[in-house]
């Protein structure tokens, strides 16, 4: 009999590559063994352990959407160790994969309300995979707006889905990059997250605010949705602790009394705001 | 099941250990090595060391060993070829002459690895493990299991419980059903007895505050400068982490020669700087401070709440190692009072 280990990550094979930005890469991760495919599902906001044998594990989101079968993607950037090893890897290499792990954007109890996505750097990826989730479910949800920053036009992600949101009717895309971080041909708007944020000014009314990014830019969107009139229960977001084993074990990710890996990613504000900040 | 009470002699306890290794169990017992007493293998009583008060390790390594191996892998020129671990060819292991804290301590260790999911590799060494526990007849200075709800002669976590009632003569109290099949299958050298009143037989040991006033009194504390007082000779070398039978964090690191590769698991500990540092710089528990905190908020109020059990069984082995003097029972004292 085949035992079971929970340790043991899924073989996967790198079936596409996409360079987003410097240092930035979208794998595109298939299953190798046919059962583990169909026996797979996730829901967004989930994780997992991405691994080279060898070099060790690291944790990032899952970057599609349930809603896209056959597959799922990651977004890095190239950061340390395994990060560095795993960018030195081609389409055909062969990675682990465990997961997913963690809670679930609440996508179910969004229906019927507006939704307003808030991204900036490379904190866009969890957020696609919610924001392809909602666009995938369309009707369930009414006026749908995203807001997302870079540092500079090279740093955003995702260049051709952004193409594919700004030409749909059915989305409000705003893109900004950061002051000097502009080219001569950028439409976008030039500003901070937080700023441009104020600036088109979406309303609260009936509206679910999702946001992802930098601490910085976390700890000065907080307070103009505030402004904007959300009430905590309606801002949700999620938290990047440092993991290991994913599943509330090794010990380190926990804020207070709740894990990140097991009780969180995701939080709204109203939880964020019971927790010690240690995170 | 109901504690079965029974009567060993000190020559039939000698028989017991050799039949237990004659069965193919490995026994582990506390054996001094040049002045340090550790848990090591044993193949006969007299190895033993009957006096040590406590280990200077605990005994969790024999359920979650300092390195462990969590599954091989072998690169080959187009696929990878990953093995589990045969968590079927474990050995059965007794512990022999633990005392009641370190039997204890399997408890909180048991809730982390097997609540909610379960950590198959843990689980699968633990079910093989039998804890003969001997009760303390002397203390020191560093104990306070009375303080956590435990005791020199409590049965929590043993299989059986050991007391002597003179230097011939134990009271043997069976108190699971792995320590029924050992007495089962030794029967001929269990006496029948009456139950023993052991208060007479164990150390006197002092209580000095309880857990619940601990975790009462840490719903308030979080943002107190108590912390930094505390841990201002903490140096951050987490020995405390590592001789502690309760503490189970541990880290994730893969190893390759050649080809051939292992991922394995290993202890780690709150109090290193590393243990929550973002590849970032940022670090949620930037001060020692921080993290002594965290030491303390761990065993006594998220375990009891995530796992219906404390972290701690009060053996005093994190104060004895400390080079810096830290004195867990003191500090939780202070904040008892506090
Ligand atoms: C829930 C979650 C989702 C994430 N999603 C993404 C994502 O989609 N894209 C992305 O680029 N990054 C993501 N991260 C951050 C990413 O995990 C780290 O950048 C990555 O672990 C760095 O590993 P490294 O080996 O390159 O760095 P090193 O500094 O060499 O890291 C050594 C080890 O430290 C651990 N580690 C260090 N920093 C972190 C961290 N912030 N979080 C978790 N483990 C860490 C890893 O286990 C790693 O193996 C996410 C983190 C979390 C917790
Ligand atoms: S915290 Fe210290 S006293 Fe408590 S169980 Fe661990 S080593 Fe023993
Ligand atoms: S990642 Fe191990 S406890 Fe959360």
């Amino acid at each position: 009999m085949e035992q079971s280990n929970i340790y043991a990550p899924y073989k996967m094979k790198i079936e596409k590559i996409t360079e987003e930005a410097p240092l930035v890469k979208t794998f595109r991760l298939k299953f190798m063994n046919e059962q583990d495919a169909e026996n797979f599902s996730f829901r967004t906001g989930q994780f997992g352990e991405y691994s080279i044998y060898g070099e060790g594990e690291v944790t990032f989101c899952v970057a599609s959407a349930p809603t896209r079968k056959g597959y799922i993607e990651c977004t890095f950037r190239q950061a340390g160790r395994v990060t560095k090893a795993l960018a030195n890897l081609d389409e055909g290499d062969i990675i682990g994969f465990r997961g997913p792990y963690g809670n679930i954007f609440p996508i179910d109890e969004w229906k019927g309300k507006n939704l307003l996505f808030i991204a900036g750097g490379i904190a866009l990826p969890p957020m696609r995979s919610v924001i392809w989730n909602c666009l995938d479910l369309r009707e369930n949800f009414k006026d749908i707006t995203i807001v997302y920053g870079a540092r500079s036009v090279a740093d955003l992600v995702y260049k051709h889905e952004l193409k594919e949101w700004e030409d749909r009717p059915d989305v409000k895309l705003v893109t900004t990059v950061d002051p000097g971080g502009e080219t001569p041909d950028w439409k976008g708007k030039v500003g901070f997250v937080p700023t441009v944020l104020s600036e088109v000014a979406p309303s609260s009314a009936n509206t679910i605010a999702i946001v992802c990014g930098p601490p910085i830019m976390i700890k000065f969107t907080f307070p103009v949705l505030e402004k904007l009139g959300f009430t905590d229960d309606n801002v949700f977001t999620t938290l990047e602790n440092r993991m290991k084993c994913g599943f509330g074990k090794c010990g380190r990710c926990n804020v207070g009394k709740v894990f990140v890996c097991k009780d969180g990613p995701v939080f709204t504000l109203t939880q964020l705001k019971q927790l010690p900040p240690e995170y | 099941m109901e504690i079965i009470n029974k009567i060993l002699d000190k020559s039939s306890l000698t028989v017991l250990v050799e039949k237990l290794n004659a069965s193919g169990k490995e026994v582990y017992a506390p054996v001094n090595k040049k002045g340090i007493t550790e848990f090591e293998k044993v193949a006969n009583l007299q190895e033993m060391d009957f006096d040590c008060i406590a280990t200077k390790q605990s005994a969790k390594s024999l359920v979650f060993p300092k390195v462990e191996k969590l599954m091989n892998f072998e690169k080959t020129f187009d696929d990878v070829i990953v093995k589990n671990v045969d968590i079927t060819a474990f050995p059965e292991v007794i512990a022999f002459g633990t005392r009641p804290c370190d039997a204890a301590g399997f408890i909180p260790l048991d809730a982390i690895f097997t609540t909610d999911n379960v950590d198959e590799i843990f689980k699968a060494r633990m079910d093989k493990l039998t804890i003969i526990s001997i009760s303390c007849k002397k203390a020191d200075d560093f104990c306070f299991c009375t303080s956590v709800n435990g005791g020199p002669g409590n049965t929590s976590g043993s299989d059986i419980l050991l007391t002597e009632m003179s230097p011939n003569e134990y009271y043997a109290e069976i108190i699971t059903e792995k320590g029924k099949s050992i007495l089962d299958a030794n029967a001929a050298l269990f006496k029948d007895s009456a139950v023993v009143d052991k208060t007479p037989l164990v150390a006197k040991i002092e209580q000095q505050f309880t857990e619940e006033v601990i975790n009462e009194k840490l719903k308030t504390l979080f943002e107190s400068d108590i912390w930094d007082t505390q841990a201002m000779r903490c140096v951050g070398c987490g020995a405390c982490a590592f001789v502690c039978p309760a503490c189970g964090c541990f880290d994730i690191q893969d190893e390759t020669k050649g080809k051939d590769g292992v991922r394995h698991r290993c202890w780690d500990s709150c109090g290193f700087k590393l243990f929550t540092l973002h590849t970032s710089g940022h670090n949620p528990r930037e001060k020692q401070a921080q993290r002594w905190r965290q030491r303390i908020y761990h065993k006594f109020s998220y375990q009891p709440e995530q796992q219906k059990q404390f972290g701690c069984v009060g053996c005093g082995r994190c104060s004895r190692a400390c080079p810096s003097d830290m004195n867990i029972a003191e500090h939780l004292t202070q904040i008892a009072k506090g």
